[in-house]
């Protein structure tokens, strides 16, 4: 099992290169000057000047190389450093010092140089620490919540198939798969902020939880945007758990279980269930592109300042260095639950680790 | 022992024996596996109604503008921000009436005529992105099934490419490359090109490893094998033995992809990265009303539900169809 995980660890390093090489090459690709905004008083060998020192005359393999380095290794020992000296979880730590060098040629201390912003002139990566919290926080929990009415409305459709609960339940999760989260968003908004009051459609994430009324309005502003995402989770998981379910309640495993003189429960819920579990396990880990996807547009429709939202503000403001570290960041959390899924169904299903 | 007939002559009585066998009614033409398909379908009454729905909306966006005949683009700063029709039903003193059915929005722009003329660059990208997605997909597919050596390669790039982050690289993509094309081709057809390219590009995948995994098994059978023994050359064999095999997983993938087409198209201008701000497309016309949704609801629920029916619809369709073409996915 180690050797699996780590072989698929392994994998995901040319995936993540690849990627990143796209994302460079589409930026490097893209007609556009980053000078362009500067404004046209500046003289031309000053602007050539700036070229320069912003590294755009180099040849692109040392710019794809320079990206790399920054983004693997600089962060990593800012990163480092800063969880080691503030937070509680490695706070307890000796504080590192890896991202400070000494200048030779005046002997004092400064800190490396960090991928800056175009717009707010701050470290790319503070923001994003600073986003990352409420993105994960709504999609987490959507997702959660999502697999969890999915599952069971998935074993009960497939084991009463072609009852009533069955028809209705496909029909529902059919329209909540075709219904665009952008739509379902600014319904729910019309819905139950507008009509009837009882929640509010501006995600507040400044709000601090520190006592149990506190606890209530975080709840209530959470209810929407998780809802609109969990809706799209609910259908495609319950569909294929539906489909998993059928396919393993006709095999002869399950007939020789009855036989045997198992309880009902115990047949559906142990035997077959825990058989279905493996192809929508997968499906689980692979729906996390998709569910990002969404959140960029939840994030947008009920104005969670998350890193989906990051990259829209980036994208019109044509900051590239915080939309190209964005879009990397979205593709590491693609493939981190890729590899999640693989070694999950690797746990799972014995034949696939032995392959 | 009972008596028997005793037959005249041995003719006789083969003409009896013969007679026995024939049968009574005229004999039918031998049922086509399409028609099977046919009827295997009609027997899923959502494929049905969403075939109908698809094609009502398809006919709808094509000929409408011929009975409609309103310019969406049309200013009438007068007559702005009417109701639809149906408001008349509870408020009399509504501004509402037959000349603007759906109403008009706050520059007094017919919204049945933005509606259709939203309609038709919304199918136009779904049916364009989705024949991109398909051809390549099913190239690669094919490509990859049938030729052991490049398998690997192609299947690893294909694996590479699920993993990109989708949304974020279309909208980088997109605001990126819009001021070239828009140059060359004007702002509407640049954008076109750019989102149709855009989602066909990024959403072959799945019909790649589908079809590739169908090819393989057919690969092995024994038509193959006697195609092959007669000199009949790969280009033939695939065209002629093997495409028209993988028809149905297209054809299901095909339903798979306008939807997603579909809905990323208006994702996009809904994130307001789309088409140009006057040129209407369902998504569009969705995002332009969130900000006045209170007072105008119907103009969220309009193109809201119309993107929502057809994706449903197709949705539907592609069900059905998988159902009929393969009878052992039944009621899945």
């Amino acid at each position: 099992m180690l050797t699996f995980t780590i072989r698929r660890l392994l994998l995901s390093i040319p995936t993540l290169l690849f990627i990143s090489l796209v994302i460079f090459l589409l930026l490097q690709l893209a007609p556009g000057d980053p000078m362009a905004q500067v404004p046209l008083t500046v003289p031309p060998e000053v602007k050539q000047k700036m070229r320069e020192a912003l590294g755009l005359g180099q040849p692109i393999y040392v710019q794809y190389y320079k990206w790399l380095i920054q983004f693997f290794w600089v962060e990593p020992q800012v990163f480092l450093d800063w969880a080691t000296r503030d937070t509680f979880l490695l706070g307890w730590l000796p504080d590192t010092n890896f991202s400070t060098f000494i200048d030779p040629d005046s002997g004092a201390v400064r800190p490396v140089q960090r991928t800056i912003s175009w717009q707010t002139r701050s470290p790319i990566m503070d923001i994003v620490i600073q986003r990352m919290p409420q993105t994960l926080w709504v999609v987490g929990l959507s997702y959660v919540v999502g697999i969890l009415i999915a599952i069971p409305i998935g074993i009960y459709s497939a084991y009463r198939h072609y009852s009533l609960f069955d028809q209705a339940g496909t029909f529902v999760t059919m329209v909540g798969f075709s219904i665009p989260p952008f739509f379902t968003g600014p319904l729910l908004i019309v819905v139950f902020s507008v009509t009837l009051g009882w929640l509010p459609s501006i995600y507040d994430t400044t709000h601090v939880v520190t006592d149990w009324a506190s606890f209530k309005v975080q709840f209530m502003q959470m209810i929407m945007p998780v809802m609109v995402l969990a809706l799209q989770t609910t259908a495609q998981i319950s569909r294929y758990m539906r489909g998993a379910m059928l396919d393993n309640l006709n095999q002869d495993y399950v007939r020789t279980a009855r036989a045997k003189g198992l309880k009902e429960s115990s047949v559906v819920m142990v035997h077959v269930l825990r058989n279905s579990m493996i192809p929508v396990v997968t499906v689980i880990a692979l729906g996390m592109p998709a569910i990002f996807g969404g959140a960029i547009i939840t994030e947008n429709v009920f104005k969670v300042n998350g890193i989906g939202q990051l990259l829209l503000t980036a994208l019109f403001a044509n900051d590239l260095p915080m939309v190209m570290t964005l879009t990397f960041i979205f593709a590491i959390l693609i493939v981190l639950f890729n590899l999640i899924a693989d070694v999950l169904y690797g746990l799972l299903d014995p034949r696939i680790r032995y392959d | 022992m009972t008596e028997q007939a005793i037959p005249a002559s041995p003719i006789e009585a083969d003409i009896e024996t013969f007679g026995a066998l024939v049968d009574k009614e005229p004999s039918k033409p031998p049922r086509s596996q399409w028609f099977d398909v046919w009827q295997q379908f009609r027997k899923h009454k959502g494929a049905v109604f969403g075939g109908g729905f698809l094609l009502f909306i398809t006919l709808a966006v094509v000929f409408g503008p011929f009975l409609w005949d309103v310019d969406p683009k049309a200013l009438d700063i007068r007559n702005k921000n009417w109701r639809p029709i149906y408001q008349l039903l509870f408020d009399n003193e509504a501004k509402a009436g037959w000349a603007h059915p759906f109403g008009t929005d706050q520059l007094g722009r017919d919204i049945m005529a933005q509606m259709i003329a939203g309609g038709q660059v919304s199918m136009a990208v779904g049916w364009l992105a989705m024949a991109l997605a398909l051809v390549i997909g099913s190239a690669i597919g094919v490509i990859s099934g049938y030729f052991k050596k490049l398998d690997f390669w192609l299947m690893r790039f294909t694996d590479l490419v699920l993993s990109l982050p989708i949304l974020p690289l279309t909208l980088l993509a997109v605001t990126l490359f819009r001021q070239p094309l828009n140059s060359r081709f004007g702002p509407e057809g640049g954008m076109f090109i750019l989102i149709v390219g855009i989602i066909g590009l990024t959403s072959w995948m799945q019909t790649a490893r589908i079809v590739r995994g169908d090819i393989l098994a057919l690969k092995e059978r024994e038509f193959i094998l006697a195609a092959r023994s007669i000199g009949t050359r790969s280009g033939k064999i695939i065209r002629r033995h093997l495409l028209p095999n993988v028809i149905s997983p297209i054809m299901v993938s095909a339903t798979l992809g306008l939807a997603t087409a579909i809905i990323t198209e208006s994702a996009l201008s809904f994130l307001g990265v789309g088409f140009p701000s006057d040129f209407p497309t369902w998504g569009k016309l969705l995002s332009d009303a969130v900000s006045r949704m209170q007072e105008f609801p119907e103009r969220v629920l309009l193109p809201g539900i119309a993107i929502s029916l057809t994706v449903l619809s197709v949705n539907y369709l592609g069900d059905g169809l998988r159902d009929a073409l393969d009878p052992r996915l039944r009621g899945r």
